[in-house]
């Protein structure tokens, strides 16, 4: 069967807020680039984030990109490499000041410069109080950004593929990346795009999870591809949970509500985050408020009937405020939780919302992985940036406001990069390997002969069920290992995945199927790296190993899929220009 | 448990000759709250049924569709709200792909066709351009549009003559940017709209205010622009 090739100088998987400003740079340069996205770009799920994009603007308190490097690496839990860390937050008030000029809406201060908010974790002088860090756009800061990005690529004539699903990553024997495979939804078409570089933006994996603030299309198809071409993946045990998802719907409510004010308050109505981190109360980061709302619930003190969440009061801001700067909150909170925050509490819980692990990149957006003596062996024409990228900037937990900045500082990056190397080393295109689009075909045509096989829902859910029940805010060895267990049994119950719809167009069953077999290698790559780390750390919650031991343990974790076996690499302790920030006991 | 009772447009242009409905029951509990919820279940028993979905809270536009006649986002709905049958169709006007998906290329024409990007020319400067909250105030109410395009397929006059009225959301999208301080444009803009089509053809029937999910008004942000062609005139 021939499959038909389209070639391109570079193609971009993924059109959210990382592919896009890559693309730009990509566009901008005069290279043909293609942006492969699975949905229309302004609907990919970085228009969802909400409170802001971090930078040491200073505009309306003191700050300096160092405070900002120092609160990242404590975030962290020492798992950040702190290259990347110093990289992000140096480059953070340019990319922001450029999003300004691309057009982005941000809210404004009496002096005409961006409004800035407190968030979770951001301090001024190192720990000392909270800062005013968030550049926000009301409590829609990803839409905006998100539109803005779309906007200025539409100035930039990018050519965007818009429902086209990517399905495999093609290696050379040599291992380099020299394209991928891709399914047109409209036509059922599967193609070849042959290009120098590749740079894969394809977001989070939320949806390994039966509660998610994410939305159904983040299935971690980045991550798939690349465990299935080898690649490995790393520190996928570290999930943030978000202190705020709406009970029982999982819609996110953004920690700016806490940045302006807004209190958690247990059964009691006592305001519980003072027990627990004392100096930033609310405003600590998101792993430390979470499993402090999971004690409170734990030891009886939840609200409700099955006392089993916590409120979130923010009428005494006034209704003003809220209209002003949390109006989506409001709205989300009328339609999802049936509550008026000017009148009322928002009962909340913590939701499964972050991937802090990914594709190993470093700073430049290159993936690297382990060959020989050389941990970080560059893969050759391979990029990642955003949420399915570990560069590793966010360690295992990551701060609020981080994620939209990351986006695109390292897109940008990435684009730059891969710039670089189309220029200086690729001036044609190396030969595709025979049958490039075999694993792909044979994935189709397996799913479209299955008699017999597993439902798609059933075999999702029961995943999801797993990864709940197994990974979720504190766990420990018994349940890790019952997990690891469980989830291999799963994952060969999606080998035999089965769909009755077998159209050509616009076949969304087959792009499930396909989906839930890049959940399954995220889902298990999560249960055997958390099981395997006997710290607590971060984000990684270990009852059998309550401390963070940096002896042994500070270092990152890579996971291979093939023999789903785990590997480690050392953490980057030495930043590009300032000193290294030694571990010290995180307390906040 | 409640029965709730469907009747929802089919076609596959793989093996129906044409448009069908297709009639679904399904029993629901406390759980299933909106008709997102309520479309997926239904798929999970019949996994040929087709619809666009992703972020299920009403900010990604892409589960827009006509329900009990009304266009709107599947998420934000209560299903326990809607008569019954409840009857889904897709968006209006636009040509169906399969089910309840349209092919949105001439929505997404226009849209571009606006220029829908600030355009300033001056060397921007070292830090932000300033610009007042009172200014800034006057984005609010155009910035939100998710382009789930609910408005412009309500729109009479964008059914008729979808190549040439730049419909409600393109024409927000148009005033978002002339209202926004940053942009040197205006002229060159109400230029691009200055047509007997491209703007004039919006007769304020007002469905597009009627079914935004976003509670944004269309109508008054091409009021406006109109407002500013005249006074161009004069």
């Amino acid at each position: 069967m021939t499959v038909p090739v389209r070639r391109f100088d570079a193609v971009i998987v993924g059109g959210g807020g990382a592919g896009m400003r890559a693309a730009l740079q990509l566009s901008e340069s005069g290279l043909k680039t293609a942006v492969l996205s699975k949905v229309f770009p302004t609907r990919s799920h970085t228009v969802a984030a909400q409170g802001g994009i971090s930078a040491s603007l200073g505009n309306v308190q003191e700050d300096r990109w160092e405070w900002h490097m120092y609160d990242t690496v404590k975030g962290s839990d020492w798992l950040g490499d702190q290259d990347a860390i110093e990289f992000m937050c140096r480059k953070a008030p340019e990319a922001v000041i450029e999003l300004e000029h691309f057009g982005m809406p941000f809210d404004r201060l009496e002096n005409g410069k961006i409004y800035q908010r407190p968030f979770g974790g951001h301090t001024q002088n190192n720990g000392e109080s909270p800062v005013q860090r968030a550049c926000a756009a009301a409590d829609r800061t990803g839409h905006a950004m998100l539109h803005t990005l779309y906007q200025r690529n539409v100035r930039a004539n990018t050519q965007f593929f818009v429902e086209w699903m990517a399905l495999d990553l093609i290696r050379d024997e040599a291992g380099d990346v020299v394209g991928v495979t891709a399914l047109e939804m409209e036509t059922g078409e599967v193609y070849i795009f042959h290009a120098k570089a590749v740079l894969f933006a394809t977001g989070g994996a939320g949806r390994i999870y039966a509660a998610s603030t994410n939305a159904f299309i983040n299935t971690g198809d980045g991550l798939g591809m690349c465990v299935r071409a080898g690649i490995p993946l790393e520190d996928m045990e570290f999930w943030q949970f978000h202190p705020t998802g709406v009970a029982g719907a999982g819609v996110l409510i953004t920690e700016g509500v806490r940045g302006e004010g807004g209190i958690l308050l247990n059964a009691n109505g006592e305001r519980f985050m003072e027990r627990y981190a004392p100096n930033l109360k609310d405003l600590a980061p998101r792993d430390f408020v979470a499993r402090s709302m999971e004690q409170e619930v734990l030891e009886g003190r939840g609200c409700g009937p099955n006392k089993d969440y916590v409120l979130l009061k923010l009428d005494h801001l006034g209704p003003d405020i809220i209209k002003q700067r949390l109006p989506g909150i409001r709205e989300i909170a009328i339609k999802f939780a049936g509550v008026d925050p000017i009148k009322e509490p928002i009962p909340v819980i913590p939701t499964c919302h972050y991937m802090m692990g990914g594709i190993p990149t470093n700073y430049r957006g290159e993936v690297v992985i382990p060959q020989g003596d050389n941990p970080e062996a560059r893969v050759n024409g391979f990029y990642a940036a955003g949420e399915c990228a570990c560069a590793s900037v966010h360690g295992a937990n990551r701060l609020g406001t981080n994620s939209l900045l990351d986006l695109v500082v390292f897109g940008k990056s990435a684009g730059d990069s891969m710039v670089e190397f189309i220029r200086n080393e690729m001036p044609n295109w190396k030969p595709l390997p025979a049958n490039a689009a075999e694993r792909s075909l044979a994935r189709i045509s397996r799913l479209d002969n299955q008699t017999n096989g597993e439902d798609v829902t059933e075999v999702r859910t029961a995943m999801q069920r797993t990864v709940q029940a197994r990974a979720a805010v504190f766990r420990n060895s018994e349940n890790l290992a019952q997990g690891v267990k469980e989830i291999q049994e799963v994952a060969e119950r999606v080998k035999r995945i089965q769909i009755k719809d077998k159209s050509k167009v616009f076949n969304t069953a087959r792009v499930e199927a396909l989906e839930l077999e890049n959940l399954i290698e995220v889902a298990v790559a999560t249960l055997i790296s958390a099981d395997a780390r006997k710290e607590s750390r971060g984000a990684h919650a270990h009852a059998d190993f309550q401390q963070r031991d940096d002896e042994v343990w500070m270092k990152h974790t890579l996971y291979y899929g093939d023999d789903r076996r785990l590997t480690y690499k050392p953490v980057h302790t030495k930043p590009l220009s300032v000193d290294y920030i030694p571990p010290k006991e995180r307390t906040f | 448990m409640t029965k709730a009772r469907f009747s929802i447009y089919r076609y596959d242009p793989d093996k129906d000759a044409k448009p069908y409905m297709q009639d679904y029951e399904i029993e629901l509990g406390p759980n299933d709250v909106k008709l997102l919820d309520v479309i997926v279940k239904l798929k999970a028993m019949d996994d040929t049924l087709s619809f666009r979905r992703s972020c299920r809270e009403g900010i990604c536009g892409s589960d827009a569709m006509n329900i009990n006649g009304k266009n709107g986002l599947a998420c934000v709905t209560n299903w326990a709200d809607l008569k019954q049958p409840i009857e889904l169709r897709p968006l209006p006007g636009l040509p169906v792909i399969r089910d309840l998906i349209v092919d949105m290329t001439q929505f997404f024409k226009q849209y571009h066709s606006i220029k829908p990007y600030v355009i300033n020319d001056t060397p921007p400067p070292e830090r932000e351009r300033l610009q007042s909250p009172e200014d800034r105030l006057e984005l609010d109410g155009l910035y939100e549009c998710i382009l789930c395009a609910c408005c412009s397929t309500s729109c009479p006059s964008f059914w008729w003559n979808p190549d040439k009225f730049v419909g409600p959301a393109g024409l927000l999208a148009a005033y978002r940017f002339i209202a926004d301080t940053r942009d040197l444009a205006t002229n060159e803009r109400l230029d691009n709209l200055e047509d007997p089509y491209r703007l004039f053809r919006c007769h304020t029937i007002m469905n597009c205010v009627d079914v935004c999910p976003k509670g944004l008004n269309p109508t008054k942000a091409i009021g406006k622009i109109k407002d500013m062609m005249v006074k161009r005139a004069v």
